[in-house]
Order: structure tokens, then sequence, then C-alpha cells
């Protein structure tokens, strides 16, 4: 039984229209969920960067009263929940959606309405957290929620409900859509196209999925507990009930270490698709980049306990923690030397992903050697819970995961949208937020070794801090210019011509093959692929440059139909725990009809015709 | 399946619905290796309630009263065997789904559902009579982990239960030839990972003490 059913189109009507916003509802298509996911994820990255910005004013000054305390634990909590959950980790997911099926060779994903309904689970779970602002009750217990802030003792209102609810929702969208591309790296690669052919940035995604579908299971039952402590008042996380607090900083880290892999990992595929293209060299050491990220997810899962030395666990487990930690610095640094032997002694072509995969290189190091600092017990403990912790990991996030992130929107906007975005702005782009970044987050090294505290609203002068801080505020406007230096950029170049041909940077990957934006069906031929960098095998085998490939005419290429099953199931996951959330006020007759829509949802998707062998006609 | 779909060759030989249920499963070890972990690290804890051990008579410190132990074994163990043996049924089920003997894929499907309803059964009747003992959610950390792990691998049954129920009204529209029996091997394989789980639960919450 080795096939995959994927339904038929011969004996169905024309798909839909192509257009509209019923299109986009409605959609399967892996490259629109992609740009679907892009642009939420951008406008969440947005407002977790205002939510930085007024953070930012509060701590220009000592002693400020711009924000209360209140506000300022919402503005934090929400800007550390917002990046990692609806920034980040979703802007990864559009590449995901949009690269890997290309850069295997597939028509699609291997589930195309799961793949849909992740995106639409995500999008209700973003705005499920931040509708808590409306209610005047945003989550204020920090993104790591730990107990017992997040107790019904210290946290009575809706605020901690919303977090829980709303990670619990997304959380959803994460798996599912982990199942898919996992399923879709192994399955649905191209004839020919071994493991260890596979592009760089599907192996990393790759890795990042296996990671998701170890990791989230683990948050899910902390949160799961959370919820029985909140809302059924029994007593996990509750000392006075023979619970334990600590167990939930142990779930969560379990989760929580390899989470920040989970961040990392795909900009890191980014850099290592970027570095050989604009070098003109193949990737150096491809196996050892593969190995190194395994060796990095799998230890990923053993160090979690580093981020508890201040609790106090012992001699034995804080020298395990501190060693294996110590250990990853050795996989990390085998990549490192890895990009840099490949841009070594090659053509390097000096255009805006470059630059921003140079940059990324140059921050994370730094990123990661002051994590390498605090993997030592007695260091941690004078920097825990000090600014330093806070310059540290935006150095590898900000510094890392953006960084490539945006490598990768200025090495792809072409692929995505038939656009070449405007290289000279890119490069200001660049200036400004290398600056912007370093102005902003380098300075916290410093107030936090003078012991500035994290996740405190305000500071006295004369401890040294003011100058430092106003210095940082600075460099946060100046990331904010860079930004809406790239949204004109965009604006500017989508009112210009389609002018992007389908291989505008002489890639290596076969997204590269195609037409720019892609058509629908993706490839007119299934490709073979014959090596690891089969695009550059064709160009060398012809002598120079391919032609521009034709789109051809679709005819004859199953394309999946459109369905709003995925939406309407998506609606109903939400509505469950909305409604679990709202019972002890409403009763549950609301979880009673939030689980029928679910069912609704889904075995209507599952019968759907088109895609169900047992209702398609033949 | 060559008759009414076009069907696509993939990478690992391994129908992809398949790959994806392993998966989701491989993921599902980690959800409920998190709950065992949590019962496990909190069973030992009570500062109220039903105790000192949920095995054992106690004294309920409000009365005075001398009362049985909280957990009865034996119904326990009926569950727990037929729940063991519906994983042979849905084997031999399966089997007749293969070689299109419809008789024999509708008795054994039956007799599956018939074990996870039973077990399912029994659970709603353990929980109520331990309700009544006055072991509840909130009274203390052996209830509360007890009933969430037990809960929740309860819940799961009761999805796999609707799951073959839905293959089980297929069957009988005659809609489960051999040619779709993937769609019943992809359920039983939740099913056998659901019955696996209540293996390790089993001797985990009511034979080690």
């Amino acid at each position: 039984m080795a096939t995959t059913v994927l339904g038929h189109e011969q004996t169905l009507p024309a798909h839909g229209a192509k257009t509209g916003l019923w299109s986009w509802i409605t959609t399967v298509d892996h490259k629109r969920i992609g740009i679907l996911y892009g642009a939420t994820a951008f406008f969440f990255f947005l407002l977790g960067g205002l939510e930085a910005l007024l953070i930012r004013i509060q701590l220009a000054k000592p002693d400020n009263n711009f924000l209360s305390p209140e506000a300022y634990n919402q503005l934090f909590t929400m800007h550390g929940t917002s990046m990692i959950f609806l920034a980040i980790m979703p802007l990864s997911a559009m590449f995901f959606n949009f690269m890997i099926p290309l850069q295997i060779g597939a028509r699609d994903v291997a589930f195309p309405r799961l793949n849909a309904f992740s995106y639409w689970v995500f999008l209700l779970g973003g705005l499920y957290l931040n509708v808590s602002w409306l209610f005047g009750a945003a989550p204020d217990a920090g993104w790591f929620g730990y107990a017992n802030l997040t107790s019904k003792q210290f946290s009575p209102g809706l605020n901690v409900d919303f977090w829980v609810i709303g990670l619990q929702i997304l959380g959803v969208s994460s798996l599912a859509a982990a199942v898919n591309f996992f399923t879709t790296v192994l399955n649905l690669r191209a004839p020919g196209m071994r493991l260890m052919w596979m592009p760089i940035f599907t192996w990393m995604s790759f890795i990042t999925q296996i990671l998701l579908l170890l990791a989230f299971p683990v948050i899910t039952v902390a949160l799961i507990l959370l919820m029985f402590d909140r809302f059924f008042g029994t007593g996990f996380y509750v000392p006075a009930a023979g619970g334990d607090p600590l167990l939930w900083q142990h779930l969560f880290w379990i989760f929580g270490h390899p989470e920040v892999y989970i961040l990392i990992l795909p900009a890191f595929g980014i850099i290592s698709e970027v570095l050989p293209v604009f070098s003109r060299k193949p990737l150096f050491g491809y196996a050892a980049m593969v190995f190194s990220g395994i060796f990095i997810a799998f230890l990923g899962f053993g160090v979690w306990s580093h981020h508890m030395f201040a609790t106090g666990m012992g001699p034995i487990a804080d020298t395990y923690f501190s060693l294996a930690t110590m250990l990853i610095a050795i996989p990390t640094g085998v990549k490192i030397f890895n990009w840099l032997g490949t841009i070594w002694g090659g053509s390097l072509q000096y255009k805006t992903p470059l630059y921003f995969a140079l940059g990324f290189i140059a921050m994370f190091i730094i990123g990661g050697l002051s994590g390498v600092m605090h993997a030592s017990p007695p260091a941690d403990l004078q920097q825990t819970d000090t600014y330093f912790i806070v310059a540290h990991f935006h150095y590898v996030m900000f510094g890392g995961s953006i960084f490539g992130l945006t490598a990768g929107a200025y090495y792809w906007w072409p692929k995505i949208f038939g656009r070449m975005l405007d290289e000279g702005l890119g490069k200001l782009h660049f200036w400004l937020m290398l600056i912007g970044f370093n102005l902003t987050f380098f300075p916290m090294h410093i107030v936090g070794l003078l012991g500035m505290p994290r996740r405190t609203y305000t500071y006295p002068a004369a401890l040294g801090f003011d100058t430092l801080n106003l210095v940082e505020t600075v460099g946060a406007f100046i990331l904010m210019v860079a930004f809406l230096v790239f949204i004109y950029n965009v604006i500017k170049t989508t009112r210009g011509p389609r002018n992007a041909p389908a291989d505008p940077w002489n890639g290596a990957t076969l997204e590269w093959s195609i037409p720019s934006p892609p058509p629908e069906w993706n490839f007119g031929q299934t490709p073979q692929v014959h090596s690891r960098d089969p695009l550059w095998e064709t160009k060398r085998a012809r002598g120079g440059p391919l032609p521009e490939p034709s789109p051809g005419t679709g005819a004859g290429i199953h394309i999946p139909n459109p369905s709003y099953w995925p939406v309407v199931s998506a609606i109903g996951v939400t509505a469950i725990f909305a409604s679990l959330m709202m019972a002890h006020k409403t009763g549950y007759w609301g979880v009673i009809v939030a689980v029928s829509i679910l069912f609704f949802g889904l075995y209507n998707w599952l019968f759907e015709k088109g895609y169900s062998e047992f209702t398609t006609e033949h | 399946m060559s008759d009414h779909a076009p069907a696509l060759e993939t990478s690992t030989g391994l129908d992809s619905r398949k790959l994806a249920i392993w998966t989701f499963i491989g993921s599902e070890c980690l959800f409920f290796a998190t709950l065992i972990s949590n019962y496990l690290v909190h069973k030992q804890q009570w500062l109220t309630g039903p105790g000192p051990f949920p095995h054992e008579v106690w004294t309920d410190p409000a009365t005075g009263k001398v009362l049985e132990p909280i957990i009865e074994i034996p119904l326990v163990t009926v569950g727990t065997a037929l729940l063991l043996f519906s994983s042979l049924f849905i084997v031999l089920a399966l089997y007749g789904a293969q070689k299109g003997r419809r008789g024999m894929l509708l008795g054994w499907l039956g007799a599956t559902i018939l074990c996870g309803l039973f077990f399912v059964g029994m659970q709603v009747y353990e929980f109520t009579h331990f309700v009544h003992k006055g072991l509840t959610l909130q009274r203390n950390m052996f209830g509360a982990s007890f009933f969430v792990l037990t809960g929740f691998h309860g819940t799961h049954v009761t999805i796999g239960v609707i799951w073959l129920i839905t293959m089980f009204i297929l069957a009988l529209r005659k809609q489960l030839p051999s040619t779709r029996s993937l769609n019943l091997e992809i359920a039983a394989l939740y099913w056998h990972f659901v019955d696996v789980v209540w293996v390790v639960i089993f001797p985990v919450v009511y034979l080690i003490k």
C-alpha cells in the first residue's frame, strides 16, 4: 500500500476563484498559506515591537512613571510571548510552508487542509492572546509563567487565564503543523533526493519539527496542570496543597530549552542556504552541518535545568547541567566554522541577504559566548535575573533568529512575490538594524553586570544605569526606523513591475528552477534529483545560466481543492478552549457547543468530496 | 487504490497518513510520559484527605471512622484485560477488512468497540465511586494526579471508541472494502497505542505501592 491518495479533480468543478477574500480563507495552497503566515506573523512582530518601544520609553530615564507597574508587567509578558509564539515561530513557519515543498520538489505538503487548519488555529490563538488587552487583562506573569505567580491566589484575574488558554490553542497549531511537515519531508521528496541530498534549510526545518513534536506535549501537560489549578482548584503548583512550584519550572524548561532551538534552527538553515549562494561555493561540511544540527537538538533536551541554577538543585545536578550546556558549544562552533569555511575564498556577491547572513554570524557569536558564560553556575548566580540575561537572549533571538529570518526574507522575496526588493533600501535596513540592535542590547550586558534587575518597571537614579538605558532606548527607536525602511521597501517595490527572474541569485536548489512567483502547481514536471545542489549541477552541465522556465499550463496536474472545513475546525478548537476559560461563569453548555462545532468540522473534513475515498465518485 | 484516485509514490514507500499517525503517536508518548511523571512525583504527597495510602485501610480524620482502601483492583483488572483483548480483536477485524471478509470485520470490530465502551464505563463508575469514598480532584495530590492521568487516558479511549464506531458504520454501509482497509489500520494503530499506555498506567497506579 505504498501510495498516497490525494483525491482527484477530474470529476469536480474547476477550483473556485483565485482571488478575493474567500479564496484566501479556503485556500489549501502551501504558498498562499505561507504568505498568510508571514503577513500575520509580521503584524504580531510589529505589535511585539511596539510593546518593546513602550517598555524602552518607560526605562529611558530613572524613576519614570510613563507606565504603571501593572501595565509594565503586561507589556513585557506580551512582548516575550508574542515575539516567541506569534512572531519568530510563525515567521519560520512561513518559510517551512513556502519553501519546503519547493525545495524538495513537491506539489504541496502531505496534508494541505491540515496545513490550512494549522494557520487558522495560529491566527485565532494569536488574536485570543491579544484580545486580553481589550479586557484590560493582558497576561502579566512573564512569558515563562512561573508558579506561583500564576496561581489563583496571586493572579486572581483573567490575565493568566488568557495566557494559559492562548498558549494551548497555539500548541494545537504547532503540533498539527509539525506532524504535517515531518511527513512531508520524509515522504514527498522528488525522485532521487536522498536524505543527505536535501537542501540544508529543509534539513534544519525537519529537525525543528522533531523538536516541536517532542517538546510541545510537555508544555501542553504543564499548562493542563495549571488549568486544573486555576479552574478546578487542584494544587499541582501550590505548596500548601502538597504541590511543588518547581515542577512547573522543570516542565516549562523541558519544553523551553528545545523551544530556543525551535526558534534558531530554521535561521541556521536559512543562513546555510544564503552563504553558499552568495559565495558561489557549495556549503562547507554539509554532513557536519546536518549532524551538528541533530546533535544540538538532542542535547537540547538534556540541559533544561541550566535555567534553574538559582533554585538550588545541589552540586551534582548543577555540574551535570553545566557540562551538558557547555557541550552544546561544540556542535554550534562546528556550524560557525563551517559557515566561515563556506565564505572563505568564495566569490562574495555583496547583496542584502549576504549582509544579513554575515550580521547573523557576528551577532550570534556574541550571544553564544554570553550563553557559555552563564552555563557556569557560579557566574549564572550573579547574572540570573539581571539585564545580562536579557542581553544574551536578545543576541541569540534577535541577533540570531531575526537576522536570519530577515536574510531569508530578502533572499526568497523574489521567489515568493516575483519582485526584487530594492538593494539600496535593503542595505540601509541592514545598517540601521545592526547599529540599532547593538545600541539597544549591548549596554544591557553592562547594566546587567552592574546589577540592574529584569522585569522591574523602573530604577532609581544614581545607580549608574541612567545613560546606558537612554542609549538603549535610542537604539530601540533606530530599530523601529530600520523596519519602517523595510516596510517602505516592500510598498515601493510592490508598486513596481514584476521584475524577478526565476533565478536571480544563481541558486543551487530546486525552488529557483521554476518561475517567480511559482505557478499554483509548482513544478510542471516532477524534477529528478541527482546531486546535492541540483540546479548548479544542471547549469554546469549546460555550461551557463538556464533560460527562463515556462510555468506550463498545469493541465492534467492534480491540485487539491479549496476547503472551508479547516477554518470551521479551527474555530471549534479555539471555542473549546475559550469555553473552558469561561465555564466557571457560564456553565459547561459552551464546551458542548464548541465540541459539536469541532466534530461537525472534522466529520465534514474527513468525508469531504474530492478528498475522501468514501465520498468521491468514481 | 488504483480504481478511484491518482496515487503518488512516496519517498519512504509508506502511506503518508500512516506515517503521520506514527508521528502523532510519537508525540503522544511525551504527553503521557509527562502525565505519568507528574503522578509519580505527587502520589506520595498528601497533606489532607484519604491516606496514608490509597491501597490501604484508612481512618477519616474528621469522623474517626475506619474506611476501606480507595483503590479496588479487581474491577480495574477486568477492564484492563478487556482493553488488552480488544487489541487482539482489532487485529482480527483488520484481517477481516484486508481479506474482504465483512462478517469477520464487523464481528471483531464490534467486539473491540464493546470492550472500549466497557472500559470507559468502568472508569466512569470508578470515578464516581472514588468521589463517594471521599477522594475528589481537590482532596489531595494523589486524587488530583490520579484523576488527571487516568482521565486523559479515558478521553483518549473515548475518542478511539468514536473513531471505531465511525469505522463500524462505514463497514455496515459496505464502504470499507479491502482496498480501503488502510483507514481501519490507522485507527487500529491509535487503538493499540492507547492500550499500550494503559499497560504502563495500570501497574504504576494500581499495582505498585
